[in-house]
């Protein structure tokens, strides 16, 4: 009954549609709410007190497939983390997609059954969802966008406007993994050492580090445009200014060798499975071991501290024991031509 | 890891430093040729780290920031020709010509593409035989054997799609212009690495023999400028004039002879305008007769009006070293990496792009 290729049919509200409903969304993310078709997905009322968080994002990463994962996990990952920066428990996932017509209904299969894969590790259900398709060439294969929603615990205060001179500048593992091993997939560049993406749904760590000790003042994942870019958000956003030792950032030694090959710079490079904490110093140790005795946290490290001088500027010291600005992301990376 | 660490290492950069403070009596004013060696110089903050005696100058080495605006304003009107898909370096596409850029002529409807590699773009040409390709051939001694390899591949195999607009640019061409210019005066020269692996370190014995200055190849690294920082102060306070190799392990007396034929084969030194440098005699690469069929200026003879230079733009000035990219009053001011007013502040190896992201504190 089924054809192997996304068709527009697919997406005209017909038998089809409900067909790929069925056999691809159903049959791989079931849960109660989403299994009761409705056209909004209806829950119990929360504790009173309790502060829902809320946020969205879309993926059209290109290629769909890459190492260490797929614009499916891509999309859990990406929305799950934006509700844990602000240290909410994620709970619930829309999702929507946009099908070009002619996607492989395997690749379609393959992705969504990554998802499942991957909010099963969250922790969350996906309860709601749209899928439309349009016509070969106005879309490229796949976008999704997810939305969710969250509840923040009573006494958890995580905002980028947080940070305070005296704080401490905590990095959750080595940067640049996902940057480097989507455009080496899509370049077609290939290397002789491993080059996998980072994704991965960071909730699980930042419930062990809120457990550790509540009072985390700030918390970002340093996707797009990299660490450089994301502290230079959160000095702006606080007003403070941040000074970051380059010799503390761990970068592994594939991110770096291909950025030396592709003239790039790891500090911009996206990761999706990192986070950048700032906490009190008295917390810094308490959390510093809770990050590292979690799997998206064993290479946990300090790599600076928050001032009251150069307020939303980020100042780095570099190995040779110079200072230079690390400012934001301008534009796209581009190799050297010479 | 290895062939980088070893050149990044502080006790290294430390050693060399004390070496530089130690022999530096007389003030010195060394120009870095090279685009790279300014982004490499600001990036790893090591200005702050010399004595105050040893000023360096950017220079004309950033081949975004000397293509000529007439040069893009005539990529730009190819851009638009029915069919053509002009294929660039990244760079490029956002540099402003007299009017818009390669940016907004795509934002119009033009099919612009960004390549890494001069062979993306004859694999494009592969892939689509109904339209034209044409690649932006900019760069210097070190990108033009690329394309000129490209283009013997594309001769090979009868891709008849394919083209070259070369405004590919001689090196030495350029110190000489500055040099004879007077408007700057320099104690001694930081030769490009990478454009010294081609040519060879002989091709800078010119400077000290004609100009009375001393030349140092250097590499990328920041034990490789050092050494080629102290190379330039050791000769200048003993009074000695001549190349000398900072950079061994990629660079020879003769260069690269495989590099330099392909060049040769392909191309025949002609005439060329740099942005703020002017018409120069000899100091480009045209695409010679025989294969004029993968020349684009052959094959799309476009005609463009007069060119225009961004107002109150000193990228020129900075490009000669004469000027400071803080001293221009448009640097961080209506000129930013996101808004370039000029092209100095589009290429990553541009000095006005370099000095505002790396900014000293």
């Amino acid at each position: 009954m089924f054809e192997d290729i996304v068709l527009l049919a697919h997406g005209s509200g017909g038998k089809l549609t409900r067909a790929l409903i069925h056999e691809v969304f159903a049959k791989h993310l079931a849960n109660p709410l989403l299994s009761k078709c409705d056209d909004a997905a209806v829950w119990a009322a929360l504790p009173s007190g309790a502060r829902l968080a809320l946020t969205t994002d879309s993926y059209v990463v290109q290629p769909i497939f890459f190492p260490g994962g797929d614009i499916g996990k891509l999309s859990i990952c990406g929305t799950v983390n934006d509700l844990a920066m602000v240290g909410a428990r994620p709970l619930y996932l829309t999702a929507a997609f946009i099908l070009e017509e002619g996607l492989p209904l395997a690749d379609l299969e393959r992705i969504v059954v990554s998802m499942a894969s991957t909010a099963c590790e969250a922790q969350v259900e996906v309860v709601a969802g749209d899928t439309k398709v349009v016509d070969n060439g106005a879309a490229d294969q796949i976008f999704i966008s997810t939305a969710g929603v969250g509840v923040v615990p009573a006494g958890i205060h995580i905002s980028g406007d947080n940070a305070q001179p005296g704080d401490v500048i905590l990095l959750s593992g080595p940067i640049g993994m996902h940057g480097l091993a989507v455009m080496c997939q899509r370049e077609g560049l290939h290397f002789s050492f491993p080059l996998e993406s980072d994704c991965a749904p960071l909730n699980g760590l930042v419930e062990a580090m809120l457990r550790s000790d509540s009072r985390i003042h700030c918390l970002r994942d340093p996707t797009r445009g990299g660490l450089a870019t994301t502290l230079n958000e959160l000095a702006v956003q606080s007003g403070v200014g941040f000074e970051i030792d380059e010799e503390s950032i761990p970068v592994p030694h594939s991110v770096q060798a291909a950025c030396e090959l592709l003239g790039l710079d790891p500090l911009y490079a996206a990761n999706e499975g990192k986070l950048v904490a700032i906490v009190p110093p008295h917390a810094q140790e308490s959390i510093l071991a809770a990050m590292r005795s979690h799997p998206y946290g064993q290479g946990a490290a300090v790599i600076g501290c928050v001032t009251s001088s150069h307020p939303g500027r980020v100042v780095l010291r570099t190995k040779l024991g110079s200072s230079r600005l690390l400012d934001m992301l301008s534009g796209a990376q581009l190799p050297r031509i010479c | 890891m290895k062939y980088i660490d070893e050149f990044r290492n502080p006790e290294g950069v430390k050693r060399l430093l004390r070496l530089i403070h130690g022999r530096s009596q007389r003030p010195v004013r060394l120009m870095e040729f090279c685009g790279g060696h300014t982004h490499a110089i600001l990036r790893f903050g090591l200005r702050q780290l010399l004595p105050p005696t040893v000023q360096l100058l950017s220079g004309p080495g950033c081949p975004v920031c000397v293509t000529a605006s007439s040069d893009l304003d005539r990529a730009i009107a190819m851009a638009h020709l029915p069919g053509v898909i002009l294929t660039t370096f990244g760079d490029l596409v956002r540099v402003p010509g007299s009017a818009g850029s390669l940016q907004t002529a795509k934002a119009q409807g033009a099919d612009v593409r960004i390549v890494y590699s001069c062979l993306d773009a004859l694999a494009i040409a592969r892939a689509h035989p109904n339209r034209q390709v044409v690649f932006l051939g900019i760069g210097f001694e070190t990108t033009a054997p690329t394309v000129a390899a490209t283009i013997l591949q594309a001769k090979a195999d009868g891709v008849a799609n394919f083209s070259v607009l070369s405004l590919h640019k001689l090196t030495p061409a350029a110190a000489k212009a500055i040099l004879d210019a007077g408007e700057v005066h320099l104690s001694g020269i930081i030769g490009p690495g990478h454009v010294t692996t081609a040519i060879g370190s002989r091709a800078w014995d010119f400077l000290p023999r004609d100009y009375g200055i001393p030349c140092a190849i250097a590499g990328f690294e920041p034990l490789d400028i050092l050494q080629a920082i102290y190379s330039l102060v050791d000769m200048i306070e003993g009074d000695a004039q001549a190349v000398s190799n900072a950079y061994t392990r990629s660079v020879r007396p003769e260069g690269n002879h495989v590099a330099q034929q392909m060049i040769q084969r392909v191309f025949a030194v002609a005439a060329a305008e740099w942005r703020g440098l002017g018409d120069l005699p000899d100091s480009g690469l045209s695409v010679r007769t025989e294969y004029a069929p993968f020349d684009a200026i052959y094959r799309f003879p476009v005609q463009v009006g007069p060119s225009q230079e961004p107002k109150g733009c000193r990228c020129g000035e900075v490009l000669r070293g004469i000027a400071e990219p803080s001293q221009c009053r448009l640097f961080a001011q209506g000129c930013s990496p996101e808004h370039p007013v000029g092209p100095c502040m589009v290429s990553s190896e541009g000095a006005c792009a370099a000095y505002l992201q790396y900014g000293e504190v």
